[in-house]
């Protein structure tokens, strides 16, 4: 026993090695292989002792080793590293990934372990049991797309999405369920043994399904939000229908005699467990929300909160056998609106990540294990059934979609069409959550080796097959697309104002529909739910909030340039980075932005000098208008890095290069260079910056309530104001701005203060700012409509007349032909 | 309602080419619209100012003025009404048509368009063709004027910081001594060209007479 289980570690370890070998160029290769060499040779002597276990007494041991002791978690780290590796080795060619989902390699991946393990006679880690699977790996899954789900455009939607997720996979089940146990009469297959239960169990559990390759590549190529929510919401849903229908027929499926009235009290035990797991979710929801308000005080623990209460929400539904995966869901989406305005900046990005981080690293576990278990295991393979649930699940999918658009789209405003519809249908592919059903399946169904078996053949088909082909056709046949990158005050202040406006027809022609509902519904959140819930609890409204965003990522690349990676801003952005990054090939540009540093590296020294100019004058005549100056032009930046994020395809190169952690790349290898052009880095990565978003970003409520409000809410009014801004307060901004961060002191050490970086600008803008100071107090607005105008050119027109190196506002233009 | 009834039956065929609207929601905004005015054919201001579901909503005015308004109904016409018979007020709710199925792309565009103009009718005003500064910020104070807590200078800001946006979006070489007057139709459509419409700006009218109690889409 225990010599099987050192043997299974040293075969996981010789794989971890094999695999790290190919991405040696990551640098984990040469750490990796030492893992090995000190652990294996230790294996060996720990058999000599428990060979004798009686002859032990004698001295104290100078070396021991108690390898079953750490055996499970030892091997489940292993598992998760060698994942990771592999995750890690597709981005290195991240070209792969965009043509082949990543669901796709890591079962591959697993394929190759898998038919290693097989060679040296391994068995896979018994690591899935059906408990380990619904306790541990099932909630990050379902929590990372519950938390990250758009809010705004599910409710838009619920009622389509509903429908397809709760409607299709009972439709799925049953269709597939059914016609598959036809197919069991065919004497020439021998599966008559197969019951209907079981075959209803077996159809159910292929019914789940898990489009996230397909949502990545919907991603990319944007498609209309209608498409992308709904197919993100029936993923997320009928998980919840797959798992309540999976354990009523595991039930059933064990029963000797089906009577008719346990059809009628399957019906009433399926809406108790799906309302009553939605019930769980929203309290506990609130409860979290609630508790949020109370941990000003104590931030290290509000990410844990988060998970806690959302765990807690999954365990209780649970406990009461209701649906738990309808109660996590809930309660993310509840809590999550409430929640990321009582909780800090930096608490809203680690809840982020680590939510995705789990998420990921589940899925990449199970699709790894997949793989692995393909090769490993013992197949019953029997063509008949396996090649019929094929053509079924294709065929009943694309039936379901049909006939369900038909159902639905008179209730839809905009109708599904045709090329939708083909989307719908095609992106239903079957995944990680399929195969853990199967793979759990008590011992006590008869055929659960066929339907492991079939299950498997239904994933790889569908995720190799239709994974693939699916950013091509779609591409081919052009489905509809939004723009769901916009993001520009003006947008804003309109999607609010047609709101308002349908809002006020509906009220006018008698009719309510969705803009009712929503306009009664915000009312009751914004005079009854946000005063409980949370802390500052002033209704805010999204064009505010927009506008407090763009000002707070304003706020925080300036601190980012200046202070390396200490921000929030930068794991905010890495999340969704990574994703627009490895369309970008990156050698080809390499180059240009070398030729960039020098340019940058001989303005600079040319900077330096007129910095200090400013610097002096500065003392000499502390003058209003030079903070309000700095202002100002933050604001023109922020517009102008705006415009700018709608022209993604250029974008990203700089983004790339300008958003890099300290410590990677071009980073690392020009340190100092990066340090002192913080004035170059934060135009440039402002223009980045809202490019850097992708679906899951953008429900984001923008400021998590502790850091934002006083501050900028402050600037915001004093930007109009001409007298009320001095320069104590915009430096308290900018203080408060880094207080979370470490790096204030750092600062200081490099840099003699964080505003000299904005003399050189005023110094330059002193003759408009002395014009505008003549004029008339009384034509304040006429001023400042004049000046905005004014502000503006500079950025973009009037670089040929000033001295462009001075102004690294204005040396922007220059830089962007080059990318 | 027997009386008018036939009337109506008369005119109603006229509206549908008109307006694009089926029979039976014609029928139905008839009835809202007599509903609303009170049996008299014709539709006052105050009529409308006194519906109680429409008195919470920020930019009241704004839609209330809009139906009184000629620009929205396609004549080339300027100034307002004082009151308006059920055709112009049809007219004014045809701007809201969700598309169908079968609208080509050409007559997406146009609606779009239509619905843009309509927005832009919104915010100008005095009807000189430019939304000034002063008639943004009155739309945004009235947007923002719901959550009580944020003051006339945010809104302020807002809307210049959001007029500022336009005019560097379209006027990129602008001089240092120019001054940007007002959006213009052209510049509020260039502005609006990524925010989705069709899928937002409609209303659901009922061929039904009955059910008005549906959410979701």
């Amino acid at each position: 026993m225990n010599y099987s289980s050192t043997k299974r570690a040293l075969a996981v370890l010789i794989t971890c090695i094999f695999l790290s070998l190919p991405y040696g160029c990551n640098g984990e290769a040469p750490h990796k292989p030492s893992a090995g060499a000190t652990i294996l040779p230790q294996t060996k002597p720990d058999n000599g002792p428990q060979a004798y276990p009686e002859d032990v007494p004698s001295n104290l041991p100078v070396f021991t080793m108690d390898y079953p002791r750490i055996q499970i978690p030892f091997e489940i780290t292993l598992w998760m590293l060698l994942a990771s590796f592999a995750k890690i080795g597709f981005h290195v060619y991240h070209k792969i990934t965009i043509w082949v989902p990543e669901s796709c390699l890591l079962i591959s991946i697993g394929l190759i372990v898998g038919a290693i393990m097989h060679s040296v006679l391994e068995e896979p880690p018994a690591v899935l049991s059906s408990n380990v699977f619904f306790l541990y790996m099932l909630p990050p899954i379902v929590l990372d797309s519950g938390y990250f789900m758009p809010t705004r455009l599910f409710f838009e939607n619920v009622g389509t999405v509903m429908w397809f997720a709760v409607v299709g996979t009972l439709w799925n089940s049953i269709g597939i369920g059914v016609s598959l146990f036809a197919i069991c009469h065919i004497e020439a297959f021998g599966v008559q043994d197969i019951n209907l239960q079981e075959n209803l169990l077996f159809a159910a559990i292929i019914s789940a399904v898990d489009p996230v390759a397909v949502l990545s590549v919907f991603e990319d190529i944007s498609v209309n939000e209608q498409l992308y929510i709904v197919v993100f919401g029936e993923c997320l849903f009928s998980d919840a229908v797959t798992v309540v229908l999976y354990s009523m027929f595991t039930f059933v499926a064990e029963m000797e005699v089906v009577e008719p009235e346990d059809v009628f009290l399957g019906v009433a035990r399926f809406l108790v467990v799906g309302l009553g797991g939605m019930g769980f979710g929203v309290l506990f929801g609130f409860v979290a929300a609630f508790t949020t308000r109370f941990t000003s005080k104590v931030r290290e623990i509000e990410p844990l909160l988060i998970f806690m209460f959302s765990y807690l929400a999954y365990l209780v539904a649970e406990l009461f056998a209701i649906s738990s995966i309808m109660a996590i869901v809930c309660c993310a989406l509840t809590m999550k609106y409430y929640v990321e305005e009582n909780v800090s900046q930096r608490s809203s990005t680690t809840i982020r990540h680590v939510v995705k981080m789990l998420g990921s690293i589940s899925e990449t576990l199970i699709f790894f294990f997949l793989g692995v278990v393909t090769i490993t295991t013992e197949h019953e393979w029997n063509w008949g059934y396996i090649l019929f649930t094929l053509l079924f699940t294709f065929l009943w999918r694309g039936l379901g979609v049909l006939v369900l658009t038909l159902i639905i789209n008179p209730f839809r405003t905009i109708p599904f069409n045709m090329k939708d519809q083909f989307g719908l249908a095609y992106g239903g592919l079957r995944g990680a959550i399929s195969f853990a059903l199967a793979f759990t399946l008590p011992d006590s169904i008869g055929r659960k080796q066929l339907f492991i078996t079939a299950t498997i053949a239904v994933i790889l088909f569908t995720v190799f097959l239709q994974g693939i082909s699916i950013r091509p056709l779609i591409e081919l046949i052009n489905v509809r697309r939004t723009n769901r990158d916009v993001e520009t005050i003006n947008v804003e202040i309109h999607s609010r104002l047609m709101e308002h406006t349908m809002a006020g027809i509906e009220d006018l022609c008698g009719q309510w529909s969705h803009f009712y509902w929503k306009d009664k519904f915000m009312k009751f959140n914004n005079r009854i739910l946000r005063r409980i819930l949370i802390r500052d609890s002033r209704a805010e409204s999204s064009i505010v909030a927009l506008y407090k965003k763009l000002e707070l990522q304003n706020a925080m690349e300036i601190l980012d340039t200046v202070s390396g990676d200490i921000s929030a801003a930068p794991s905010l952005v890495s999340l969704q980075g990574e994703k627009k990054e490895s369309t970008n090939p990156k050698k080809t540009f390499m180059a240009e932005d070398l030729k960039n540093m020098h340019d940058l590296l001989s303005k600079n020294m040319y900077k330096i000098r007129q910095r200090t100019v400013a610097f002096t004058s500065k003392h000499a005549l502390p003058n209003d208008d030079q903070p309000r100056e700095i202002l100002i032009r933050r604001h023109a930046n922020i517009r102008r890095s705006l415009r700018h994020g709608s022209f993604q395809s250029t974008i990203p190169r700089s983004q790339k290069y300008f958003s890099l952690p300290t410590g990677q790349n071009l980073g690392s290898k020009y340190p100092s260079v990066r340090r002192r052009y913080a004035d170059d880095h934060e135009t440039m990565s402002e223009v980045a910056y809202p490019t850097r978003r992708s679906r899951f970003n953008q429900p984001k409520r923008s400021s998590s309530g502790a850091m934002m409000p006083l501050h900028t809410l402050e600037t915001l009014k004093e930007v109009p104001s001409t007298d009320v801004l001095n320069e104590s307060q915009s430096e308290s901004f900018s203080k408060d701005q880094c207080k979370p961060q470490t790096g204030s002191s750092y600062r200081d050490s490099r840099f003699p203060t964080h505003r000299r970086h904005f003399n050189p600008p005023f110094d330059n803008n002193n003759g408009s700012a002395d014009d505008l100071r003549n004029e008339d107090e009384a034509e304040e607005e006429q001023r400042r409509r004049h000046r905005g105008a004014l502000r503006l050119p500079p950025s973009w027109a009037a670089e040929p007349r000033d001295n462009a190196p001075r102004n690294p506002l204005l040396r922007r233009p220059q830089w962007n032909p080059k990318k | 309602m027997g009386a008018t009834q036939t009337h109506s039956e008369y005119q109603y065929e006229n509206m549908v080419g008109k307006t694009g609207f089926s029979t039976e929601q014609i029928k139905n905004l008839h009835m809202r619209f007599q509903q609303l005015c009170g049996n008299e054919k014709t539709l006052r201001k105050e009529h409308l100012e006194n519906i109680p579901t429409l008195a919470d909503n920020p930019i009241k005015t704004e839609i209330i003025k809009a139906f009184f308004d000629k620009r929205n109904q396609h004549n080339n016409e300027l100034g307002s009404y004082e009151e308006i018979g059920f055709e112009e007020f049809l007219m004014v709710m045809s701007h809201f048509r969700p598309p169908s199925i079968k609208t080509s792309a050409e007559e997406k565009a146009a609606m779009r368009k239509r619905k843009v103009r309509f927005l832009f009718n919104m915010h100008d005003t005095d009807g000189d063709g430019k939304i000034t500064l002063e008639e943004y910020r009155k739309i945004v104070e009235g947007l923002l004027s719901e959550s009580e807590s944020i003051g006339q200078e945010v809104a302020r800001a807002i809307a210049d910081a959001a007029m500022l946006e336009v005019a560097s979006t379209n006027v990129p070489n602008m001089g240092p001594d120019d001054f940007y007057e007002g959006i213009t139709l052209e510049h509020f459509e260039q502005i609006l060209k990524d925010l989705e419409m069709e899928s937002r700006m409609y209303v659901r009218f009922l061929d039904m007479n009955t059910a008005n109690l549906r959410c979701g889409k």
